[in-house]
């Protein structure tokens, strides 16, 4: 599997954030995106998602095979918003997006305890705190599977024994031939992972 | 898909849902009617399915914005599209407009005949108004998502998709409410006008989706 992205633009309200950012990531390598605020990163992820459309150039996926044969179909998206329901317990929501998104992983209790949560389960999303409510979003990629994770800021709120934990996740992600696409300000703790600095504006 | 019926109706009876403020609107609309108009009964039970009908629309029209915004507030909308490759986006959009209408507004025809008696309704009359509205409101519900995902961004878009889906929702009420009359006068029928309520009911389960659907995949931000 290989995520090729070539020539992109984006735009935000009509003004271009940036442009001619192109990249090639085989299966087992990370991309790790920096830049300062307001460089497009999260423009980037969600373009790369398909949420936005792209201004110019193109993104996609090269032997993804039948379950995946597009960006979209291929990838988990963990933007700044965690996705999950204040009412609902932290299973209930898990164990919807396992059932929604298809192409299940591990079952909701394992994901659970893979982030420390092992135990809260029963607890209303609402309920948690910042880094928790971070670590149960994090548990919402490994309940479904897909190769292509597109990551904005993954570690934000999260404290340093959970960030070494999500760091060896990734890890594991990677070597069983997943792709990470990572936009951070933090270091993350992957080694050897590719760079794509986003610069000033034109 | 199941699993998002399931998860849409927990939503709308845990707190905060709001699957009776529908129902509570619809009994403060048909319980004030009788002292506006006053206590002339055959007047009240002439224009009964009429008032039912019109205050069920309204009622059907109020909680619809939170339809798609409160996903999109708490970034589950993005993720419903992203899946779209995998169920079509059309198909996740018509589950969560059954939901809805089925958390917030099947209520509603269930309280109907109840509040058919405050009108001084015939039997017949409360039923075919009950089963006029069963088949009927599921079309506003289709409407009114196309609305819902036009407006999906705006923070205050409650009164906006009112303004919207109303003039769409015209001919619903007036095949309900004419198929509703059919019952009880005897020369009006009752099957042609039900017929077509039903089949604007259909027909607007595939436009609706479809539409908002198209509206959600290019407003996203």
């Amino acid at each position: 599997m290989r995520l090729i992205a070539e020539n992109l633009g984006g735009e935000r309200g009509g003004e271009t954030v940036f442009s001619n950012i192109g990249f090639a990531i085989d299966k087992g390598e990370a991309l790790i995106v920096t830049g300062p605020n307001g460089a497009g990163k999260s423009t980037l992820l969600r373009i790369v998602a398909g949420l936005l459309p792209a201004a110019a150039g193109k993104v996609l996926v090269e032997g993804g095979g039948e379950a995946f044969p597009t960006v979209a179909s291929a990838a988990h998206y963990l933007g700044h918003l965690n996705a999950m329901k204040t009412v609902l317990s932290v299973e209930e929501n898990l164990g919807f997006w396992r059932a929604f998104q298809s192409e299940p992983g591990l079952s909701v209790e394992e994901a659970l305890e893979t982030v420390a949560l092992g135990g809260l389960g029963h607890l209303p999303f609402g309920y948690l705190s910042t880094g928790q409510r971070r670590r149960a979003s994090i548990a919402k990629l490994l309940v479904s599977r897909r190769p292509i994770w597109l990551l904005d800021e993954p570690t934000a709120g999260l404290d340093k024994a959970s960030e070494e934990r999500f760091a060896g996740l990734m890890r594991g992600h990677l070597d069983d031939g997943g792709i990470v696409v990572a936009a951070t300000h933090l270091p993350l703790g992957l080694e050897g992972a590719k760079a794509l600095r986003m610069g000033q504006v034109l | 898909m199941w699993s998002l019926f399931l998860r849409d109706i927990r939503l709308s009876i845990r707190a905060g849902g709001g699957a009776l403020i529908g129902v509570i609107f619809f009994l403060a609309v048909i319980v004030t009617i009788p002292f506006g108009v006053g206590p002339d009964l055959n007047l009240l039970s002439r224009i009964g399915p009429a008032i039912l009908w019109i205050a069920a629309l309204l009622a059907c029209l109020l909680g619809l914005d939170r339809l798609f915004q409160a996903d999109r507030e708490d970034g589950s909308l993005d993720l419903l599209v992203l899946n779209g490759d995998r169920h079509m986006l059309a198909l996740t959009v018509l589950t969560k407009c059954l939901a809805h209408w089925t958390g917030s507004v099947l209520p509603l025809v269930v309280a109907a005949p109840l509040l058919g008696l405050f009108m001084n309704m015939e039997p017949l009359g409360i039923g075919a108004t009950a089963l006029t509205l069963l088949v009927g409101t599921p079309a506003i519900t289709f409407i009114g998502a196309a609305g819902a995902a036009v407006a999906v961004a705006l923070p205050r878009g409650g009164l906006l998709i009112s303004v919207l889906v109303l003039p769409l929702t015209i001919p619903v009420l007036i095949f309900g409410v004419s198929a509703s009359y059919g019952a009880i006068a005897d020369p009006a029928p009752f099957l042609q006008p039900f017929l077509i309520l039903a089949a604007l009911t259909l027909f607007l389960a595939v436009v609706g989706p479809l539409a908002a659907a198209l509206a959600l995949r290019h407003g996203t931000d």
